[in-house]
């Protein structure tokens, strides 16, 4: 992608070059050359429908491969994908891992080197997340499931943050993004699933209320199917049946 | 908040905004601007012809002029707002900064409605107003009262965005204002009310705007003018006419359904009972992004008048020229899903709209390589209209550069909410419009008062726009490519902060331009002797406008002109001959008419009703707009009879 | 002079009427995108009644024939006044259209506050807000016609002669054919499929 930033820089800069150098050369004052009723060229006209198609479709080109290959949606080659569930409040993220039974508040943590596949939803207005160190953001909303695929190929620890404005507290709705070694990685679901509480109709009803710059908090216990429940408790989002739970 | 009642609906004192003493400010300045004009009037004893000259004229010059009055006015409510953002951003590294969240989020609200709707809206169809019959030779647009009804729609609509801030408070909603966030479980208060209002009551205004172009180019253009023989602005003005008849009702379709969603209860985007907030990007971005070649359109067709007559030359590859805008006219019906490439679209559908946004920029580099080939070989005079060109086209391409990046779908994954993207589309509409704008301003400004503009403060203030422009932006691309997300209103980045403090410098450098672009206006009324042009043709001018006098007549021209070839005028000065007329006979005009400001203020009442929930007033605005349209419908001698060169007006 | 005054008020009338298609134009896009909102809507019943379970035949029959009628007759309007023939002809084929779009727009109401005391009103999920802003537009376009078609009845009894007023009818016309058709979009999209 860099070259293509570099085909077009070059463009720009030969324009911006070439309108400077004509206001110059031919300004009012200097003696160049006028000729008042020039207005057409077959040749100057094939350049300048040329070039600029000539760019456009190699960056075309670019454009369907790389949006292909770099399509949030498609799984990332290597193990079987870490599923984490996420779910945007005011002004907080909550994870979600079915496969380990717990949940974490404003903090989510990736095995090094494992896919990681996060499935995307909103309670409330609409949330972009994204964790910017390690790829693109994607929308989350309510009653709909989105996805992003990322891996972590470092250990580290970053920011991850919604990217829409949702009110108020946005500013500071950022989470802890840590990526850690495998032994690492169980340990902290180990911690998370001793030190936590229970994820429940009544711990979420409190959780859902509208906060700013929450700390981290742990749930030990998930019921099967919290994730798909919240979002069929939004209407669920589906165009193959007329008929969907209500409230 | 208490139980709306019959007379006040849901206003009662909480709505006076005595909770800040920075909206308290705003409030006073903007009731202290209000009275002080209204005294000025009353003092210098000037009601009658502000009424007869002005407020109930049919005529496009003046319905032109007024449109480009309330631009200017509301470009400086705007910046007011953008200043005060990026002060805000420049002190709340690691703090509070000045203002809390909630304030921060009105003012980049209104600030991004202003400016779209009630700046660059405004100008560009006052500009559209005042040139557009002259170009094409003709005595008025095909619908003087309908031009009217549009203008004090609008007027209506800028006058419930000011009141926004004296009454109530505005949306916190951005100028796009999304549901569900924009629905009354996240925004209970009048603020989003008053962003639909003011957006769809002026909407209304401007497809009535964009039908009466579209009749005026196509009907009553001067004997021998055929098509591509028209100026390049009618052809811009044309297009964006067309995109406005056909854009504008999803606009009006996504806004009414939000209205209905937040005043009726209803559940078009709301979270639960089936409402569905995608449906509202489809339909919002359907209008918004032909909404950008509304703008800049015609803009582009100012720069390529001013290239034109400032080069001595020719314009070159007009066919090339009148191609390419049919072309992005068309595509930009084809784009708009990249405005939300993030939303989860399968990769197929994300590639196809990133390279039909990408297919845009051949039309649009076209146009950059035809106005260069214009200044080649051309004898270029540096007018102030002449430098904003320059300005722009270096500048533009930059921002050509940076929206085909944000057309790339992975790039725009990352860059999509930041910052970088607020500094593209700054990029495209302030050098690409509102450059083009103030040339345009400043081109026509002589035709509208008979003499020119300042040109020293004219280029200083270019100066200060260009450089302010540069330094307020740039810093963005920066911040955007650290992460920054637009809307915050306080940060713990240090990277940030730097950039954010260069970005607060440039935009003191364009209030210096600001300052200029008055400056300007004041010295050239006080010198307009020494500024005076009597031949009617300042610029050496090469289109019909410039033909007649300065100011034009109200009928604009004695005699039809006849028109032989592109720049007939031109020719004719070059075989120093006068202009080919018709015989000269009598006409109809248009007398003033009172019933554009009726139904403005209906509109008024119409909107102010429904945001506080005063039915009884909202009924009396419908009442008075139906009223006013019978009433018109039953009028006769709606027209005088004009001989020129005879007694004066009427026979 | 009288002859280039005529010329003037003749090209006056073709202006009008170009400039009424495009505001046709831009209402049509205007109910498209309704009509297309109703489409991505309509799964949406988050357990409310469905058309199916809504929907009465014989009232549509009958509000659909009404509305066809009136296209009738308001053509027949125009053709009267166009063709020069009685004031009164004109006049009495007006009040017709008049009665018979008032005639449709008693039974929508009547079945959309049937709607709403069932507790279907636009309130109960997106289709039924959807389905509810479809045709109460179509309904305020059908009253304002009623409105105009009043004062044009005025017109023609003050002014029969003018041909100002003619043209009037002409576009109005237009509009009330304009709106026949959307009700044969929203007959076919939004009451066929849920009846059949």
């Amino acid at each position: 992608m860099l070259q293509a930033f570099g085909l077009m820089l070059a463009l720009v800069l030969v324009v911006i070059a070439a309108t400077l150098f004509f206001a110059w050369r031919y300004r009012a004052t200097g003696k160049a050359l006028h000729q008042p009723d020039w207005d057409r060229s077959l040749a100057v006209e094939i350049v300048t429908w040329g070039i600029p198609a000539l760019i456009i479709a190699i960056l075309g080109t670019m454009v369907w491969n790389k949006t292909h290959a770099l399509d949030p949606y498609k799984p990332l080659p290597g193990a079987p994908p870490l599923v984490v569930q996420a779910i945007a409040l005011d002004w907080k993220w909550l994870f979600i891992y079915p496969e380990q039974g717990i949940a974490t508040v404003n903090e989510v943590a990736l095995p090094v080197g494992r896919p990681v596949t996060f499935r995307l939803t909103s309670e409330v207005a609409m949330n972009s997340f994204m964790i910017p160190a390690l790829g693109g953001q994607i929308y989350a909303m309510a009653g709909m499931e989105t996805r992003l695929n990322l891996r972590a190929d470092t250990p580290g620890r970053s920011e991850g943050r919604n990217m829409q404005f949702s009110g108020g507290g946005f500013a500071a709705q950022t989470f802890a993004a840590l990526a850690l070694p495998e032994q690492e990685f169980d340990d902290w679901v180990t911690k998370a699933r001793s030190t936590g509480t229970a994820l429940n109709a009544a711990s979420f009803a409190k959780l859902s209320k509208p906060s700013v710059a929450d700390p981290v908090r742990y749930y030990g216990t998930v019921p099967v199917d919290f994730f798909a429940k919240r979002i069929a408790a939004h209407g669920g989002m589906s165009h193959h049946s007329g008929n969907e739970a209500g409230h | 908040m208490d139980e709306p009642t019959i007379l006040l609906g849901r206003l009662g004192m909480q709505a006076l905004p005595f909770y800040s003493w920075v909206a308290l400010c705003g409030a006073l300045v903007t009731v202290g601007c209000g009275l002080g004009f209204l005294a000025l009037v009353t003092w210098l004893g000037r009601w009658r012809d502000l009424w007869s000259g002005w407020l109930t004229s049919l005529d496009h010059k003046r319905i032109g002029i007024m449109y480009v009055i309330l631009a200017l006015i509301m470009l400086i409510r705007g910046f007011v707002d953008a200043i005060m953002m990026r002060l805000q951003q420049a002190l709340s590294y690691s703090s509070e900064g000045y203002l809390p969240p909630e304030h921060f989020e009105q003012i980049f609200s209104s600030h991004g409605t202003i400016m779209i709707f009630f700046m660059a809206m405004p100008f560009v169809t006052g500009l559209m107003n005042f040139v557009v019959p002259l170009q094409i030779g003709a005595r008025d647009v095909a619908f003087p009262a309908v031009n009217a009804i549009s203008f004090w729609l609008t007027a209506a609509g800028a006058g419930l965005m000011l009141i926004s801030l004296v009454i109530g408070k505005f949306s916190t909603a951005g100028w796009t204002g999304y549901p569900p966030y924009s629905e009354v479980r996240f925004t209970p208060g009048v603020g989003v009310d008053y962003w639909i209002w003011s957006i769809m009551i002026s909407g209304v205004g401007t497809t009535l705007t964009g039908i009466n172009f579209i009749v005026t180019i196509l009907r009553k253009r001067a004997p021998g003018m055929t098509l591509m023989r028209m100026p390049m602005f009618v052809w811009t003005t044309l297009c964006a006419s067309i995109l406005i008849v056909f854009a504008f009702p999803a606009l009006t379709v996504s806004t009414a359904m939000l209205a209905l969603d937040r005043t009726l209860g209803l559940h078009f985007f709301t979270i639960d009972s089936g409402g569905n907030a995608m449906n509202y990007m489809n339909l919002f971005w359907i209008w918004g992004h032909p909404e950008v070649y509304i703008l800049i359109l015609p803009a582009f067709g100012i720069f390529s008048e001013v290239v034109a007559t400032f080069s001595s030359k020719r314009l070159y590859g007009y066919t090339s020229l009148v191609y390419a805008t049919a072309v992005i006219a068309l595509l930009s019906f084809t784009v708009w899903l990249h405005h939300f490439f993030t939303m989860g679209a399968s990769a197929n559908v994300n590639a196809i709209f990133g390279i039909a946004t990408m297919i845009i920029a051949v039309p649009t580099g076209v146009k950059v390589f035809d106005w260069m080939f214009t200044m080649y070989r051309g004898r270029i005079r540096f007018e102030p209209p002449m430098a904003f060109t320059v300005g722009f086209m270096c500048l533009f391409v930059i921002g050509g550069m940076t929206g085909v990046l944000l057309a790339i779908p992975p790039i725009n994954y990352s860059t999509h909410n930041t910052t970088f993207l607020v500094a593209h589309f700054h990029n495209m509409v302030i050098p690409g419009a509102l450059f083009g704008y103030v040339a345009g301003y400043m081109y026509w400004f002589p035709k509208a008062f008979g003499f020119r503009l300042d040109r020293t403060w004219g280029l200083r203030a270019f100066w200060f726009w260009a450089v302010g422009f540069t330094l307020a932006f740039m810093p963005l691309y920066v911040t955007g490519l650290l992460g920054m997300p637009r809307r915050m209103s306080s940060y713990a980045n240090p990277a940030w902060h730097p950039w954010l403090i260069l970005a607060f410098l440039g935009a003191c450098l364009i209030f210096l331009g600001i300052v200029s672009l008055g400056m300007q206006l004041w010295v050239s009324i006080r010198d307009r002797a020494r500024l005076t042009d009597a031949t009617g043709d300042p610029w050496d001018g090469r289109t019909l406008e410039w033909s007649t006098s300065s100011p034009p007549p109200a009928w604009n021209f004695d005699t039809v002109p006849l028109v032989a070839e592109r720049d007939t005028f031109h020719a004719a000065k070059q075989a120093a001959q006068p202009m080919p007329h018709q015989p000269a006979d009598s006409f109809d005009m248009p007398k003033n008419s009172v019933s554009g400001i009726l139904i403005g203020l209906g509109g008024f009442w119409v909107g102010f009703g429904a945001i506080w929930y005063i039915w009884w007033l909202a009924a009396a605005g419908l009442g008075l707009i139906a009223a006013t349209m019978i009433g018109r419908s039953f009028a006769e001698h709606t027209e005088m009879r004009v001989t020129p060169g005879e007694t004066g007006d009427v026979t | 002079m009288t002859m280039l005054s005529d010329t003037q008020t003749r090209s006056k009338e073709s202006e009008s009427d170009f400039g009424f298609w495009l505001y046709l134009m831009s209402d049509a896009i205007l109910f498209g995108l309704i009509f297309a909102t109703f489409v991505v809507m309509s799964p949406n019943l988050a357990g409310g009644p469905g058309g199916r379970d809504l929907f009465d035949l014989a009232n549509l029959t009958l509000q659909t024939g009404l509305l066809l009628a009136s296209s009738l007759t308001i053509a027949l309007a125009h053709h009267t006044a166009a063709n020069g023939r009685s004031i009164a002809a004109t006049v009495f084929w007006m009040v017709l259209t008049a009665l018979l779009g008032a005639g449709f727009l008693v039974l929508e109401l009547r079945e959309l506050a049937q709607f709403v005391s069932a507790g279907a009103g636009p309130q109960r999920s997106g289709y039924l807000s959807a389905f509810f802003t479809l045709v109460g537009t179509h309904g305020l376009h059908v009253a304002a016609g009623l409105i105009w078609i009043g004062t044009l009845i005025v017109q023609f009894m003050l002014r029969p002669a003018s041909p100002a007023v003619l043209s009037r009818l002409a576009r109005l016309t237009l509009f009330w054919h304009f709106l026949d058709i959307v009700w044969i979009g929203v007959f076919s999209l939004v009451y066929l499929p849920e009846l059949i």
